[in-house]
């Protein structure tokens, strides 16, 4: 018995979100007195993951893997779940890990709780609480069935480094054609942009930016802060911004350590698909907009003022705390 | 072309969401429920397909009779038919099992589901269904065209876009942008009047593996009242220093 992980990696180097899985999936086995095992794709540096509690990674390497593919990714993980008896699998709340998860569950016959926010509050039965209506409200879920799965909401946990060292193998599953039967014909990342979902930091803007070409001031903010660039779902719908900006409730969720929203007046939707990020600064210029009852910060004043003053603000701070 | 739409019953975006009997239940008193968002791009690019490439579009619900009303308003939309199975949904995995029941015996081309249902959150009925039957998947679409038996489709990934290309059968975890909001169709007096008149076939759920229960529920913490200040210079300062994000 043990637990498995699944840590992403991209170009061979884990992403920030692998170290925080490994950390819950060391959690979970200190509970259930077993250990951690990590599975990786194409990863190297397999024993940096003992530094977050993973004793052993099994590493699947081929060009084959190198773009993700959820059908033979999950095959594979299957069989490594197989391979180690692990009763219990931790993923993360990623786009290619939320894929994944159900097409496991399937294979595993495991009920799956997405979204999980804390370590287990129980083992027998294994209870996880959880985000519902799009973070709304929590659900305490019990895995009733005998493998689990565990899909950790992002930033929630966080990352526990407890040194040491992880023991590296090699894993190869019996894969077909057949499981790369749905066929990858472009990606199209724009290089250097860190992705919503990877962001500790994220800048909103909505509608009372008044125009697409009002952004260059919130891609500045961005920059100097390192953070994902983000908008309301006006701004997107009327083409403002691509849509893979748009957050909130119908859009993608946000789960910073930070999120900014300037001129974004804070409607229900919006707010419910946001409020799992930490700290909430918002800039709007009516002192009456609901979004400052959901604020931890705020400035009552013009964007078009404020944020110049805050991004240069920042570049002194960044030169003095660099 | 046939297709099948999954639809799921869920409360209106505004809901305020309560808990009752103890936090053990969703408080459904004074909520509105619709089409789950999700389901509703997916319904449209149904209808397209119907337009344009003659396809049949069928709708499914696991539901108990209250969900008729939000399928009612899926068959003004314009799908053809509609099938509701006899459950109250509980759990992904078995409602899952159920559509994927009702997908085997109906012999459908594509399936058109959503990424997830704003209320539960679940984000794993499409995948399973698929995996249960064998089907290609393709989740977080934006983008899909059909010819012949092959689908292509575009779909959201984290920092960008994917284009894929798969054969059918296919189930499709869709949202906005397979069609965008100002494409979304309202139902019309005509649709409605014709609506009354199209099947609702109702059947009852299989026996099916039940992987989950929500044994409790529990309201987010109220929050504390905002920090307001006029100045940018304070406001990087509380950041750095008291909430320790910069
Ligand atoms: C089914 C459904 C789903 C939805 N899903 C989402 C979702 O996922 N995400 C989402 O964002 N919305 C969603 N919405 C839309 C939501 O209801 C709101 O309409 C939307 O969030 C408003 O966007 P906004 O705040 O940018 O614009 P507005 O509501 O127009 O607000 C603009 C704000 O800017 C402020 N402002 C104006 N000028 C300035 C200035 N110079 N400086 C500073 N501030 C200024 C104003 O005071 C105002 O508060 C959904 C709606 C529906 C019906
Ligand atoms: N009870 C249901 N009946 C029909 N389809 C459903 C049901 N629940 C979920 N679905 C479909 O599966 C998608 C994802 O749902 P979920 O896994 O619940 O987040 C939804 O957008 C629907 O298309």
């Amino acid at each position: 018995m043990s637990i498995l992980v699944y840590t992403e990696s991209e170009n061979g180097k884990y992403k920030k979100s692998a170290f925080e899985v490994a950390s819950y999936a060391k959690t979970v086995a200190d509970q259930m007195g077993t250990t951690a095992t990590a599975i990786s794709f194409n990863a190297s540096e397999g024993e940096s993951l003992g530094n977050y509690g993973v004793s052993k990674v099994l590493n699947v390497s081929g060009d084959q893997f190198n773009t993700f593919n959820a059908e033979a990714y999950a095959k594979t993980i299957a069989q490594a779940v197989e391979k180690e008896g692990a009763t219990t699998v931790i993923v993360s709340s990623s786009a290619n890990a939320k894929y994944l998860a159900p097409l496991l569950a399937a294979k595993l016959k495991a009920g799956y709780a997405p979204n999980v926010v804390e370590a287990p509050s129980s083992t027998t039965p294994l209870t996880v609480k959880r985000t519902a209506f799009s973070n709304k409200g929590f659900a305490h879920t019990e895995i009733t069935t005998d493998k689990k799965i565990i899909g950790v909401s992002n930033n929630a946990f966080g990352i526990n480094e407890i040194g040491g060292s992880a023991s590296v193998e090699e894993f190869s599953a019996q894969i077909e054609d057949a499981d790369f039967a749905v066929k990858s014909l472009e990606v199209d990342k724009v290089a250097g942009k860190v992705s919503i979902a990877d962001a500790d930091i994220v800048v909103s803007g909505g509608r009372g930016l008044k125009g697409p070409e009002n952004w260059g001031m919130i891609e500045e903010l961005a920059e100097v802060l390192g953070a994902a660039t983000a908008c309301s779902k006006p701004v997107s719908d009327m083409g403002w911004r691509p849509h893979g900006e748009h957050v909130g409730q119908t859009g993608k969720p946000v789960a910073s350590n930070l999120y900014i929203a300037i001129g974004i007046s804070g409607a229900i939707q919006h707010l419910a698909g946001v409020s799992a990020s930490k700290t909430k600064v918002v800039i709007n210029n009516d002192a009456e907009a609901p979004f400052f009852k959901a604020a931890d910060y705020g400035i009552v004043g013009d964007a078009f003022e404020v944020v110049p003053q805050l991004v240069e603000k920042l570049k002194e701070f960044k030169a003095q705390n660099a | 072309m046939k297709i099948l739409v999954c639809i799921s019953n869920v409360p209106d975006t505004t809901s305020k969401i309560n808990f009752t009997d103890g936090d053990t239940k969703f408080d459904t008193n004074g909520v509105q429920f619709v089409i789950n968002p999700n389901d509703e791009f997916g319904l449209t690019r149904a209808m397209w397909f119907k337009e344009k490439q003659g396809a049949t579009v069928h709708i499914a619900t696991v539901g108990d009779a209250s969900v008729e009303p939000t399928m009612r308003k899926a068959l003004a939309i314009g799908a053809d038919e509609g099938i509701r199975i006899n459950a109250v949904p509980t759990d992904g995995f078995f409602v899952a099992e159920q559509l994927a029941n009702v997908i085997k015996d109906g012999d459908y081309d594509l399936v058109i589901a959503g990424r997830e249902s704003i209320d539960y959150n679940g984000g794993m009925v499409p995948g399973i269904v698929a995996s249960l039957l064998g089907y290609n998947f393709i989740n977080t679409c934006i983008g899909l065209e059909v010819d012949g038996d092959t689908a292509t489709a575009t779909r959201e990934i984290d920092g960008g876009k994917e284009k894929v290309e798969a054969t059918l059968p296919a189930v499709i975890g869709g949202q906005k942008g397979l069609v965008e909001e100002s494409d979304l169709k309202i139902p019309n007096m005509r649709g409605i009047m014709m609506a009354r008149k199209k099947a609702l076939n109702v059947v009852e759920p299989v026996d099916a593996t039940k992987a989950t229960v929500d044994s409790k529920f529990e309201k987010p913490a109220p929050k504390g009242a905002v920090k307001l200040t006029d100045s940018v210079d304070e406001l990087v300062s509380l950041l750095h220093n008291e909430a320790k994000v910069i």
